[in-house]
């Protein structure tokens, strides 16, 4: 090759760069062989503890993932291809993604949705500067359910830009008002009335909400939002020590072209043939540049898949199933803990899905490094969050716990707060 | 081939959990929806046989060659895949991070965030990395932000990024949700950025100036160290897009090149897949002045224990928690595989292949630009369009020799650009097929062949309606 | 080739004195760059310009324009029949294809833009 390239050295073709300013030396140690890579990277993941029966939440569940989801994703014609814009040769991912985006609306009651964003957080953001995009108005109004590490991502992301962003539910003169239901803290609300009162302000409702809960909530489509948003992590994603995770978004079809990432469409070839391509990319970063909807190119494509083959897996009746095993076994567990007596006190007033909070008699975190010798996670100290005091515990519960699970869990957290 | 949905069919169903094991426990009403979700109704075999096939239509980098210019589309180790599989990283929930009493059961993937951050530092020349950007974009983004936090803790009114007009478009993207303007300098005839141009517009309101390089002419910025001096005596900090990072890791560091900040992509220098296009990972890396500034929580080292610490100014966050984990894993396992050796074989090869490409190519394909390339090389098309055939024909009709197509029509700065990227894990001979391919459109070309502006025809679908598609609007089977 | 009667901005778009209102749309050589046009955003009835101020955008499947104002005024009308053809552009871009109208126009604006000569002048310098 060198010679058909008519040099003499691999070195000749780093000639370009300044001789001074060549690598001299780094601290990067020699190869390993794969397997003394596999032996240490074994060795990590030996030092993490991942067998304690899981309450813990905070808006990332511990749910069951089907055996088909890993082995379908990890086909590598998906996993090694590339973004489908040449889409003749991408028609496995092209299908996949409008598919994704119609189980999505299906999902929500909202009639369009994108190929994904990267996470929860940063899919409150994108529909934050959607809405203002959408009303020419620059105030957004979080409301006090949502997520604090969302709010956080939101605020660090809008920081430079020319937005208010307040607390409350009051809409007038807001670009929107972004709710999350159920709440952080595991409240379930109706949002029409929100919904109304937006409209009638002339703003939009944005509402995050929790994939499994809406096998059994009334959907954000249903109550008048108009854009969804979510955390895709509990569809068929491992929780993975923080990613790679799914920003999911939906909207009401008028919307669409103010939406950020991509967007799959079907068509049909010269021949006739139903084929799928990307569309409306002129609103994207590659064609608009600094004026683009977001700057999203990379998304969270092989995510979708999972989430995708989740939904499928599961399907009507499947995700309901799951949705009512989380919500049963979630208040059988309220049940023994708040039963008169107890010291230990639920916080919700009103109805929760799978998640709660509660407030012991003594420190959350002190109960909760003890309840780790028991072989429990006992779920979030609030107080970490900044989502409540120093006694107060977020506790989920997912279709993977079991009766005896729940029993346990019970008498070990009354016996390490009644001490 | 059919929609998921047309496979439905009542009553089927792949997954059924165990009867409750606690008394069932109504939801109100009037908080449910109306009806069950209409998800499709199928059996295992049903949804494994629909996504089996779909996966078949396809083109991925174990299929097939994937030349695509800024893409980096390298071999995926299936060793990496093995390591993100390990059920102690897996598994792990992310909130063991964010509650001091629950760190003991998280030490090694903090131990492993640790490594890497430290590694990728080195490997660049910066003094701290931050793995939380999700995607090379989002690294950017949180770039940008970390020079906006610096100027404004510095009390600088700064209002400006300059961009080449070479940039990839998430540069001036990025740039604009920080709140900044975007100034673009013009290429010089070599391809390099206009030296004079660039200092014409470097004034006391330039908060920042980002840089790929090489560049996505696939040229080394000659000028690099008189523009990080200029750059840094405006007091405006210097941005490397790591996009290009292929062609000199371990020859030369950008932090000792004179670039403050950067981000990384794992996906295209660290091997991690694509995944159809996502999920990627942009950590960020920044020198000594903006280190303070980094997203938090941060791993740090105690003796043996490994601990969170949020740095003094922090922006805040871009990610809830050490941004796409599992994907940073496999960028570990890649980089402790190869090494401090290995490393740099893998940008010899990168540029020793593209430039064997283009040395094959040179006669019948015009480059857009005189001399050697480093890890692309970037070919113009016009030529071949006076004659009626496109940049977009030739990449179609690749597609029928069983090669993706390379880049087209991207840098926006060369007419009917082709951009070609190898990487440096392809064989001579998977190159020379894909040359000969190459000239064989050439040839057809200089015979007129028209059946090139039918290609694909060895694909599932031959070339779709795009602007039917725009027109329509169907994006979801409702 | 670029009809006589009209005017033009270097920005590739024309205007047409009706009497009174002006008419304002985009050039042959603007519609052929963008290719197919898929979707366009007009400017509101009463919205007000000042010459070079950015009006309404044209889409196409490979690129997004930005249509400036080529002389000042406010929105009296717009071509509400790209919104279901945006394609009117393509088919007659000096004629279906017009896309608002001004009035309270600065004459003097007017005359300072390109006459067909100029303006086909203009394109081959390109």
């Amino acid at each position: 090759m060198l010679a058909a390239i008519g040099v003499e050295s691999l070195e000749t073709l780093f000639d370009p760069i300044p001789e001074g300013l060549r690598l001299r030396s780094w601290d990067v140690p020699p190869g390993l062989s794969e397997m003394a890579v596999c032996d240490l990277i074994h060795r990590l993941a030996s030092r993490n503890v991942t067998s304690h029966a899981s309450f813990l939440g905070g808006g990332y569940y511990d749910h069951f993932i089907p055996a088909a989801v890993d082995a379908l994703s990890s086909r590598s014609e998906f996993y090694t291809a590339y973004t489908p814009y040449q889409p003749e040769c991408a028609q496995g991912s092209l299908q996949s993604i409008y598919e994704y985006q119609s189980v999505i609306c299906r999902l929500t009651g909202l009639e369009c949705a994108n190929a994904s964003l990267y996470d929860g957080g940063t899919a409150v953001f994108e529909a934050a500067t959607m809405s203002i995009r959408l009303t020419n108005r620059n105030r957004v109004v979080c409301h006090p359910s949502l997520n604090p590490i969302y709010r956080q991502i939101l605020d660090t992301h809008a920081a430079h830009l020319p937005i208010e962003i307040v607390d409350g539910d009051e809409p007038q003169d807001a670009a929107c008002v972004i709710v999350q239901n159920p709440a952080f803290l595991g409240d379930v609300a109706d949002l029409t009335t929100l919904a109304e009162r937006c409209h009638a302000a002339g703003a939009l409702l944005v509402v995050s909400f929790y994939p499994i809960s809406l096998g059994l909530l009334k959907t954000p489509g249903e109550m008048g939002a108009d854009i969804a948003v979510a955390e895709g992590q509990s569809l068929g994603l491992p929780l993975g020590f923080g990613g790679p995770y799914l920003g999911i978004m939906a909207a009401r079809r008028r919307h669409i072209r103010k939406m950020p990432g991509r967007i799959a469409a079907a068509t049909h070839d010269g021949q006739g043939r139903k084929g799928y391509v990307l569309t409306l990319q002129a609103r994207e970063q590659h064609i608009r540049r600094e004026k683009a909807m977001s700057n999203i190119c990379s998304n969270e494509a092989l995510c979708a898949l999972r989430a995708l083959i989740y939904l499928c897996l599961m399907g009507k009746e499947g995700l309901g199933e799951v949705a009512a095993h989380c919500h049963s076994k979630a208040e059988y567990l309220k049940s023994r803990l708040g039963r008169s007596g107890s010291r230990i006190r639920i916080l919700n007033e009103g109805p929760t899905f799978n998640e709660f909070a509660v407030q012991l008699p003594r420190d959350a975190s002190y109960v909760a490094d003890h309840m780790l010798g028991r072989g429990f996670l006992a779920g979030l100290p609030l107080s970490a969050v900044g989502a409540g005091g120093p006694n107060d515990l977020l506790i989920a519960v997912t279709e993977k716990r079991t009766r005896d699970d729940l029993d346990d869990f019970a008498a070990a957290l009354e016996a390490e707060t009644c001490s | 081939m059919q929609l998921i949905f047309e496979a439905s069919r009542s009553g089927r169903r792949a997954i059924a959990l165990d009867a409750l094991d606690v008394p069932e426990s109504p939801f109100p009403k009037a908080l449910c929806r109306a009806e069950a979700p209409a998800l499709p109704e199928l059996s295992e075999l049903d949804v494994v046989r629909h996504f089996t096939r779909l996966s078949q239509r396809n083109f991925g980098v174990d299929g097939n060659f994937y030349p695509l210019g800024s893409c980096t589309m390298k071999y995926n180790p299936k060793m990496t895949e093995s390591a993100a599989a390990e059920r102690g990283l897996r598994d792990l929930h992310p909130h063991l991070s964010t509650i001091p009493v629950y760190e003991p059961c998280c030490q090694g993937a903090l131990a492993l965030v640790y490594d890497l951050e430290r590694l990728l530092a080195e490997i660049s020349g910066m003094r701290a990395v931050s793995l939380q950007p999700i995607a090379g974009a989002h690294g950017e983004l949180t770039g940008v932000l970390l020079i906006a936090a610096y100027h404004r803790d510095k009390g600088n009114a700064k209002d400006t990024i300059i961009v080449p007009d070479s940039a990839h478009g998430t540069n001036p993207a990025s740039a604009a949700i920080a709140g900044f303007k975007v100034i673009q300098v013009p290429s010089d005839k070599d391809g390099t950025i206009h030296f004079d141009a660039f200092r014409s517009v470097l004034n006391d309101k330039v908060a920042g100036v980002m840089l790929t390089c090489p560049n996505t002419h696939g040229l080394f910025e000659r000028d690099i160290r008189r523009i990080a001096d200029l750059t840094h005596e405006a007091d405006a900090l210097l941005y490397y897009d790591g996009a290009n990072f292929n062609a000199v890791v371990g020859q030369c560091r950008p932090g000792d090149l004179g670039f403050d900040v950067m981000h990384f992509n794992l996906h295209k220098t660290f091997g991690t897949p694509h995944g159809m296009g996502g999920p990627g990972s942009g950590p960020v890396g920044v020198r000594d002045r903006l280190a303070p500034y980094l997203p938090g929580p941060r791993v740090v080292r105690r003796t043996d224990i490994f601990t969170l610490e949020t740095p003094p100014k922090s922006i805040g966050k871009s990610s809830a928690f050490f941004g796409n984990f599992l994907i940073a894993v496999r960028a570990y396992a890649y980089i402790r595989r190869l090494g401090d050796q290995g490393l740099k074989e893998v940008s010899a090869h990168a540029v020793l292949h593209a430039n064997y490409i283009l040395a094959r190519l040179r006669g019948a394909f015009t480059p857009a630009f005189e001399g050697r390339c480093m890890h692309e090389c970037v070919l113009t098309a016009a030529p071949q369009a006076e004659k009626g055939f496109k940049a977009l024909d030739i990449a179609k009709a690749l597609l029928d020799y069983g090669f993706h197509a390379p880049t087209i029509y991207f840098p926006l700065t060369v007419k009917e650009s082709i951009m070609i990227e190898p990487t440096e894990t392809e064989s001579k001979e998977t190159l020379d097929a894909f040359c000969d391919a190459m000239l064989e459109i050439a040839a057809r070309i200089d015979k007129n062949d028209a059946s090139l502006h039918e290609a694909p025809v060895n694909t599932p679908v031959g070339r779709l309606d795009e602007v039917h598609a725009a027109r329509t609007l169907d994006c979801a089977c409702l | 080739m670029n009809p006589k009667h009209l005017k033009y901005s270097e920005n590739h778009e024309w205007v047409r004195d009706d009497g009174g209102a002006y008419v304002v749309g985009i050039t042959e050589y603007a519609a052929e760059q963008l290719g197919d046009i898929t979707y366009v955003e007009l400017p509101q009835v009463g919205e007000g310009f000042a010459q070079d101020d950015e009006a309404a955008t044209v889409e196409s499947v490979k690129a997004a324009s930005e249509v400036y104002s080529p002389v000042g005024g406010t929105v009296v009308a717009i071509n509400e029949a790209l919104d279901e053809h945006p394609e009117l552009i393509n088919k007659g871009p000096y004629e279906q294809g017009w896309m608002f109208k001004l009035e309270d126009v600065d004459v003097a604006e007017f005359h300072s833009l390109m006459d067909a000569t100029a303006y086909d002048k203009f394109l081959k310098e390109l």
